[in-house]
């Protein structure tokens, strides 16, 4: 039987729901044996969590003081030496994935799927290429194992009904010491987190202003959303990078997605392309953000939110 | 340091707009505006304003593809690299073949860095810079968006999911660069004149000894299920009733 490998995207003490999303992806490989490792210093909280999740066999927890924060430099070298007897090994598509999976293939020899839409076979993934343009059918070669990251936005996360088993595996690979981290910064927020929530209001450049933000962060709290960004609006320094949707930013498929005054240049479509509603609010009704909306308002979009959101109750 | 070596891929400019093949093998790439790598660039002008600092001495752009790809190298040297090396090869490169090729010229040229973009924006692969990492043996730091060099290390501000994320690294290292990093340069006319006679060299594939993979075939190239235009609303009342036609409100 086929064993897939998935690695737990975490943060110390929570389960990343991406995680929950690559096994949706790896279940669809037919009979497959799913297995999730998670890489850190004291595994126990995120282990438990992981052993929940359904279609899944086992929990293996690494335990190892250098992989605290996550880095690929630490994280690799572990996972390569656990690899043996796996004929898949899958990470999410996030930033974490990303830094880390190709550095697991390149250690096994191989190549990396990346960014995996639909699994069509044992071996045949699709893929999106020149940002979302284009789908690429792809087929890894069957003697290898398959490294690939899984393109969350396409998953719907599955069930936490399981107990699966979790065991510890001793690791006592030599570990470099040329990559030290030194701090995360990152502008706490109570509001959903943007990667998971059902609902997302985005604000692009003709906000105009860190502080007329404010309209859109008020919106959003009426809504129960989470708030992103456009490029542009990261790039004038409106907001900090990490609310950035689109291709270099976050890919996400909320249920209701609200983008005010973004324009749609294609990189920002491509992070939206499977949110379930996009309504849209531009001042230019030949904006092509009115293209792919399926409720578009044209009109001055300071009047119209704050009026929006006085109407929601 | 002495040199920093940068990849400089031949991409499909970012304004074309992209059309898959009638026959499903490929992209239509006939007559079509041909650019470096966006990312790519701005991992040399970041080579380069080092370099100027007085933090580096020689900036190497390298490509890897047919030689057509002299174009990109000569326009890297036109920016202001030293010198260019064409690895050449007709076939489309894989990832883990392109990080092998380039191992062999960190061998030969010995960078105290290597900068690369964090992704081509072709087959939007993001995977080169953390394989040539991990060949080589020395840290990755991707998605640089701030780098700062200390000596015999370099702090460097990656952005991730969470925010911005600085590690240290020992040199030398692999760094890919994200947008903020910097905004590369325009070239200037002389520039382009001066670049002519700067040196580039061509190294077939075969005669860097890399290894052969088994590649990831490439079986059907399709355009994406595109979303329908849906509906006008005139006011907000409008846009109101119409989310909670969809059950959204």
């Amino acid at each position: 039987m086929a064993k897939i490998l998935i690695v737990a995207e975490h943060d110390g003490q929570t389960l990343n729901p991406s995680t929950a999303k690559v096994v949706a992806c790896a279940a669809e490989i037919d009979g497959a044996e799913l297995d999730v490792v998670v890489f850190s210093d004291s595994a126990s909280d995120v282990a438990v969590q992981a052993a929940k999740l359904d279609s899944i066999s086992r929990v293996l927890t690494v335990d190892s003081v250098s992989s605290k924060n996550a880095l690929a430099a630490m994280i690799a070298p572990q996972m390569v030496a656990i690899a043996d007897g796996y004929s898949y090994l899958f990470g999410p598509s996030t930033t974490f994935g990303k830094d880390l999976m190709p550095r697991v293939a390149a250690l096994l020899g191989v190549n990396q799927i990346s960014d995996i839409m639909s699994v069509e076979g044992s071996h045949t993934f699709k893929r999106p290429i020149y940002a979302g343009n284009v789908v690429l059918t792809v087929k890894a070669p069957a003697d290898r194992p398959v490294v690939a990251t899984v393109r969350t936005a396409s998953y719907q996360a599955v069930g936490s009904d399981n107990s699966a088993a979790v065991e510890n595996i001793e690791c006592t690979v030599e570990l470099p010491t040329h990559t030290r981290f030194v701090e995360l910064k990152s502008a706490s927020s109570d509001r959903p987190d943007l990667q998971t929530a059902a609902r997302v209001v985005s604000g692009g450049r003709a906000l105009g202003s860190s502080e007329n933000f404010g309209i859109i962060f008020a919106l959003a709290d009426k809504l129960g959303a989470g708030v992103g960004a456009s490029r542009a609006a990261v790039d004038a320094g409106y907001v900090p990078n990490e609310m950035q949707v689109g291709q270099t930013g976050k890919i996400i498929a909320p249920a209701l997605y609200v983008a005010i005054g973004i324009s749609g240049a294609i990189q920002h479509l491509t992070g939206i392309k499977d949110a379930g509603t996009i309504v849209a609010i531009n001042k230019d009704g030949e904006a092509p953000i009115f293209e792919v909306a399926d409720i578009g308002l044209v009109g001055d979009l300071f009047k119209l939110v704050p009026e929006f959101t006085a109407a929601l109750k | 340091m002495d040199k920093i070596l940068v990849g400089l891929k031949r991409v499909v400019d970012f304004n074309v707009r992209v059309r898959v093949k009638n026959d499903g093998t490929g992209v239509e790439t006939g007559g079509v505006k041909m650019s470096i790598n966006p990312f790519d660039e701005i991992a040399l002008e970041e080579a380069l304003r080092i370099r100027e600092r007085g933090e580096a001495s020689e900036v190497i752009v390298v490509s890897i593809g047919a030689s057509e790809s002299q174009q990109q190298l000569r326009t890297g040297l036109a920016m202001g690299a030293d010198r260019a090396i064409l690895i050449q090869t007709t076939a489309a490169a894989d990832p883990i073949s392109r990080a092998r090729a380039l191992l062999e010229i960190v061998n030969r040229e010995a960078p105290g860095l290597v900068l690369l973009g964090k992704q081509a924006i072709d087959n939007d692969d993001n995977q080169t810079g953390q394989m040539l990492a991990a060949l080589w043996g020395r840290p990755q730091a991707t998605s640089a968006s701030k780098l700062e060099l200390n000596g015999d290390t370099a702090r460097v501000t990656r952005e991730v999911d969470l925010g911005l994320e600085i590690v240290d690294v020992d040199l030398p290292a692999v760094v890919t660069v994200d947008l903020r990093l910097n905004e590369p340069r325009y070239v200037k006319l002389p520039d382009i004149m001066k670049a002519k006679k700067k040196p580039l060299d061509e190294i077939p594939i075969a005669d860097l000894g890399v290894e052969a993979s088994p590649v990831i075939e490439e079986i059907l190239f399709e355009p994406p299920e595109q979303r329908q235009k849906g509906v006008m609303v005139d006011d907000v009342a409008g846009l109101i009733a119409a989310l909670k036609d969809k059950g959204l409100l």
